[in-house]
This record gives C-alpha cells, structure tokens and sequence, in this order.
C-alpha cells in the first residue's frame, strides 16, 4: 500500500508546474531541507555531521579539539587497533598493493580473500564462506538472488534497510510479520500456497533497539512449516554463544540454520560482508549474485586484518566477559538513574535510551557531546514506532573507569536538560 | 448486500481506528492522499486485514493498492484464490 509522503507538498511547487518547464528534482527533498534546517537554526550542534579528528583508541577520538569516549561505534570488540590485526594489514598493503580493481571473479581475488573465507569457515564451522564488500551488499545479494518471482521472502518488520533493499531489488513476493512475534510469523507460513521456495529472514540483534530475536522459537516454525532461514548476525558477532558466532548459536540453532550473513564492520573492525553455508550448491551464488559480481573486491590490507581479527575472536572469552559486564553496568546505572531504555535487561551491547520527542533528544545529545561523550542519535524513519533515542553501544575495551565516567555524564546531562530529575 | 458490499464494510471498519481524521470512506478513498498514513499505520493496517480475512497481502500488492475500492477488490480475489 502506497503511503503517505513526510510532508505535504508546497502548494508552490504546484504552481511552478502549472508554469511549465520541468520541476528540480531536488524539489522532493525540501521538506527535509527545511525540518533540518530549523534544527540547526535552534544552535544545535549538527548530529549527522561528527567529524574525528583524531582517534586515539577504540573508545577514544579527538571531536573538536576534545577528548571524547566514543559510546556510539559497532567497535564491540575493539579490534579496530589490535597490533596483530594492523600488522597484518600493513604487511598485506606491501606485499599485495593497496587494492585489486577488479571483481571477485575476474582478477579481485587474491589468495588473501581465499584466506579470509578459510577463517570464517573456521569460525563459523560450515563448509562455504563468500566475502563481500560490505554486508549492506551481502544482504542484498542473498535476498535479491535467492528467491525469484515464485517464491517468498517473509521477513520480521523491523528488518535492516539492506534486507528491505535486497528484497527491492529481486522479483520475491515479500511478506512481512510484527517485529519478533513467533505467532505472527506462523500465521503467515500457514498462509503461503504451497507451489514456491520459502525463505525466512531473521536478525540476532536488532540494532535500533539491541533486543534480540526469539531464535529458538522462530527457527522451529519456520521449519515445521519448510522454509530455509537467514540470520543476520552484524550485531551478534564476537560475543553471543560459545565461539561467540552469534544469537543463533547462543540459541542452539546451528543445525538449523541456512545462512549466516554477517560482517567486518562491526566486531571485525574493518570493513566488508559475509555469508556462511552448509548448502551443497551454495558456490553457484558466486556465479549469479549481481552485487558479488559487479562490484571490485575488497584490498588486500582490509581482507588481511579481517582474517587476523576473525581467528582471534575465536579465542576472545575475556572481553566477550568483560563487554557484557560494561553492558549490564550500563543498563542498570542508566536505569537507576531514572532514564527510560528500550529493552528491560541488557541483551546486547546497545543500551537505547529512549526520548519523548526530536528537541528533547537533541538537547541531550548535544550536552553529552560537550562533556565529551558520543552517542548515535536515531530517530525515524530509521528507528521503528516512530521512536527518538540516544544508541549507546559499548566496546569491550571500554574500562570500568569510563563506563563510571559515562553513567555521570549521563548524569550530569540528563539533569541539566530535564530529561530526568 | 453483495459479498463486495460486506467486504466494503468490514475494510471500513478495520480502517476507522487508523482514521484520525475520520475521513468520509468511498472506493476512492486513497490510503496516502486523503488517509495520510505513514509507513507504520500501513504495516499495521495490513496485518489487521491479513487476519480478518486470514490472507496474504504480500508487499509486492500492495505497492499496487493506493484506493479503498482497490483494496477491497484485492481481498476479495485474494479470499476466492484460497
């Protein structure tokens, strides 16, 4: 069903047509041009314009000539400054060059990204891996490849925007179901013709919330009912399950699952995208999948830290203990401190605070990052429920110290913008 | 009254707690222009339609549906299809 525009359309524009002459394309944005406008008019500092100047760690940047603890990266298992990960890259950067101008199946690959798929399928126990440029483009390659026109993609509501432009750019049926509702899922199997493949799309985390998916539950309906299932696992890697491979792990749903897709940006530290399978016939994708194939593949320094840092999460028991202690202190402190936040525990590394409305998140954001603390700020149509909040999301490298100097900017902030009293 | 016109009735029904404006509802009633629904309101809308009628409206129709009379007409194939 067709919905409504943000905003309506200025009357004015209207006229300009009715003069003739064809309309600036750029007219379509104007609302947004002036909502954000008159944000930054009320002498805020800009949200989406953050520039580090300098990054000193994991949990350290230089943001305006201050010194800031970043709460607001992916860089859960701060990998991102890891001497054998860096070494790695550098070596590769000699060695091989800085990057290889050509596809995965023309000249792009090098025995580096050989050497990458071989840590994965160490890491994640499977027979195949297939490294992408990013896992934006993983996800669009599995959902617009695997399903065609006959059969059906069902995915949760709350999906990421590259399982939604996946599916936008296949020829699937796609059919949705209420965010982490077992009973709505099944309802919709029950529902499907039998005639046409199912594939059943999941997350491990949800990263706008950091609420986890009903794993167990879900994987079970949606093969009771003959569907194969992908689990996004971008905000689960590194620190759910034994080998820390993710929520499905940690779920006890390996055997079950079809694919994994994940990637290097978050918990990796570096850049790029994966899917993991046991299927048979899975190699053929490297053949058929558009955004595999007409894309340059990754350089060789970035496929290089990638496998470092993979075998080395195999084996980081110690900060996946201490990340989660730095995210149940958090959640607790933030709690206590009279904060509303978006899941009752802390299920995952993002704590998401949440706010009444955009000025009220922004004053916040705003007198945190003067104190030197940055968040993400999220509001919609990125988040669901039309929801405005402050993400936090902790790295394994943040000390005990700082998550104290956290909760009191927090604190300090909140009580100065009324947000609590 | 026509299976249609009871079709009609129900979609209305299902359509008044979304109808914040209480819009008067005709077949050509649209869901963005007089409705004014955001992304949200729609993905809601559709589940409650999908239950009453225990069907599918798969996203793919309904980047077809812009009317009330479209809608009604999808559910009804919909329900002779299954």
């Amino acid at each position: 069903m067709t919905e409504s525009p943000r905003n309506a359309m200025d009357p004015a524009e209207e006229t300009q047509i009715g003069r003739g002459g064809p309309r600036d394309l750029f007219s379509k944005f104007d609302p947004l041009i002036e909502e954000r406008q008159a944000l930054l008019d009320t002498g805020v500092r800009d949200p989406f314009a953050i520039v580090m100047d300098e990054v000193l760690s994991p949990t350290l940047a230089i943001i305006k000539g201050k010194e800031t603890i970043l709460l607001g990266t992916y860089n859960y298992m701060g990998m991102t400054f890891d001497p054998d990960v860096v070494a790695a890259g550098k070596q590769a950067l000699d060695e091989f060059g800085a990057g290889t101008t050509g596809s995965r199946v023309l000249n792009g690959t090098y025995q580096g990204h050989k050497a990458c798929e071989d840590a994965l399928k160490d890491f994640y126990g499977t027979r195949h891996a297939m490294v992408f440029s990013t896992g934006y483009q993983a996800n669009l390659g599995l959902m617009s490849t695997i399903a065609g026109k006959e059969d059906y993609i069902i995915l949760d509501a709350d999906s990421h925007a590259s399982i939604y432009d996946g599916c936008a750019l296949g020829n699937a049926q796609i059919v949705r179901f209420r965010h982490n509702s077992v009973e709505d899922l099944e309802k919709r199997l029950r529902r499907l013709p039998a005639e046409g493949g199912r594939l059943v799309v999941l997350e491990g985390v949800y990263s706008m919330l950091g609420d986890i998916a009903p794993l167990k539950e879900m994987v079970e309906v949606s093969k009771r009912h003959g569907a194969m299932v992908a689990v996004d696992e971008a905000h689960g890697m590194g620190f759910f399950g034994k080998n820390g491979r993710g929520v499905f792990e940690e779920a006890g749903v390996e055997d079950q699952v079809d694919f994994v897709v994940g990637t290097f940006s978050k918990s990796v530290g570096t850049v790029g995208g994966f899917i993991v399978s046991n299927h048979p016939k899975f190699e053929v994708l490297r053949l058929v999948c558009r955004p595999y194939v007409f894309t340059a593949s990754l350089p060789p320094s970035v496929v290089a830290t990638a496998a470092t840092s993979i075998r080395k999460l195999k084996d980081a028991g110690a900060k996946r203990e201490h990340l989660w202690k730095n995210s149940r202190r958090l959640h607790q402190g933030l709690r206590q401190l009279g904060f509303d936040l978006a899941t009752e525990d802390a299920q995952s590394a993002i704590i998401a605070v949440l706010l009444p409305d955009q000025e009220a998140t922004v004053r916040m954001w705003q007198a945190l990052i003067e104190q030197g603390l940055y968040v993400n700020m999220a509001r919609p149509p990125a988040t669901p429920a039309g929801m405005y909040l402050l993400r936090c999301s902790l790295c394994a490298d943040h000390t005990d110290e700082q998550v104290g100097q956290i909760l009191e900017m927090f604190a300090a902030a909140g009580r100065a913008t009324g947000c609590i009293s | 009254m026509t299976d249609r016109d009871q079709t009609f009735d129900k979609v209305a029904e299902l359509i008044a707690p979304f109808n914040k404006k209480e819009i008067a509802l005709t077949e050509e009633t649209s869901f963005a222009g007089d409705l004014e629904w955001d992304s949200l309101t729609v993905m809601d809308f559709v589940a409650a339609i999908e239950d009453e009628f225990d069907i599918l409206i798969t996203m793919n129709m309904q980047a077809e549906i812009e009317t009330v009379g479209q809608l009604v007409d999808a559910v009804e194939e919909l329900r002779n299809d299954g």
